[in-house]
């Protein structure tokens, strides 16, 4: 992943199905302030479309979607709503 | 450990379609969950109300009826059953309720609301929703709300009609627009010529609807409004009502200035019964 400045919160929702996978990453967001950084790690292979697309609908930036190994895939979102 | 902050693992399920909406969210969850409503009645406005409240997560959810359930209650008290003739209302209210969804807080309330305990009552809940199904009740549960400062959602039926409004404190309020009950005798019951049994199913549904509206602050409250529904024609219309400056209870200057227990006619009009 290119340069993503900070992290401030990881979700670890291997296992998670969706809606679930929004639904927690959404919930995790709420709790941050505006501009800080979530890192999400999902290996529900419809998640890695379905959380980006979501997020953006709801005004949040997505940073990048990245495999990260056989298995996980990582979403970084900016909190900007 | 996935970290969802307050909400437990069954929470984030059981509310994913909730939280999912932009409208809402976990901090509209949040606050459902924290949301204090009495319900009055648990009869047909009462069942759908406080069915889908309970389902929405509300927090403590109160309920008050005095009756128990008659087989002629069956036919549009969804909260009821078969087995539940008989039984209070409250009893069996809180049954289903729990069944639908265990984190709710059931507050049963079993006695006749009256000018002496009312305002008791409501003291502890945030928002009236009122189902009750006379005129002496609904005078003191209008009353009640504009003295304690409680908004009051309010819903009637009669026949294939049915009426729905929101009152919110310093708003307006019931008397603004009918300013005193009917006189004994003049407006037939419910029991007397009969209601559509999906009616109060409806009714009662939007009540819930616009409670949920108000703890969350989202969308047009129907506070200024009086919802006029009809079942025949399918029909809703919105009519504005406005707050009445020389209203009896919450004009400019207030000539009632402590609650009423209007004669309970209901009873004096009462079909006989079957025995």
């Amino acid at each position: 992943m290119a340069e993503i400045a900070r992290v401030d919160a990881e979700l670890d929702l291997k296992g998670e199905i969706c809606p679930y996978t929004f639904v927690k990453s959404k919930l995790e967001l709420e709790e941050l302030e505006l501009g800080q950084v979530l890192r999400v790690v999902v290996n529900h292979r419809p998640a890695v479309e379905n959380v980006p697309r979501s997020m953006k609908n709801e005004g949040q930036e997505v940073l990048g979607v990245e495999q990260v190994n056989d298995t996980d895939w990582e979403i970084i979102i900016r909190k900007a709503v | 450990m996935i970290n969802t902050k307050r909400f437990t693992e069954e929470q984030v399920k059981r509310y994913s379609r909730h939280i999912i909406l932009p409208q809402v969210g976990g901090k509209g969850q949040k606050k459902l969950l924290e949301a204090k409503m009495l319900l009055v009645g648990a009869g047909g406005l009462g069942s759908p109300a406080a069915m889908y409240l309970a389902a929405a997560g509300v927090g403590k959810l109160g309920i008050v009826d005095f009756d128990r359930v008659d087989l002629s209650n069956l036919q549009r008290q969804i909260l009821h059953g078969q087995s539940d003739v008989g039984r209070r209302k409250t009893v069996s209210a809180a049954e289903t309720l729990c069944e639908i969804n265990p984190d709710v807080e059931l507050v049963l309330h079993e006695d006749r609301l009256t000018s002496d305990n009312i305002m008791d009552i409501i003291h502890e809940y945030d928002i009236v929703v009122d189902g009750c199904d006379n005129f002496p009740t609904r005078y003191l549960v209008n009353d009640a709300c504009v003295l304690a400062g409680k908004a009051n959602v309010h819903g009637s039926i009669f026949l294939f009609e049915g009426q729905i409004s929101v009152f919110l404190p310093g708003q307006g309020c019931y008397r603004c627009l009918f300013p005193e009950p009917p006189p004994p005798g003049a407006v037939p019951s419910c029991q007397e010529a009969g209601v559509l049994g999906v009616l109060p199913g409806i009714v009662g549904t939007i009540q819930a609807a616009e409670a949920i509206k108000l703890v969350l602050e989202i969308g047009i409250s129907l506070n200024g409004h009086l919802m006029l529904f009809d079942a025949l024609d399918m029909s809703f219309q919105k009519v504005k009502l406005r707050r009445n400056p020389s209203c009896a209870i919450c004009g400019d200057s207030p000539t009632i200035k402590e609650l009423i227990d209007y004669e309970e006619f209901c009873s004096l009009l009462a079909v006989p019964r079957e025995c």
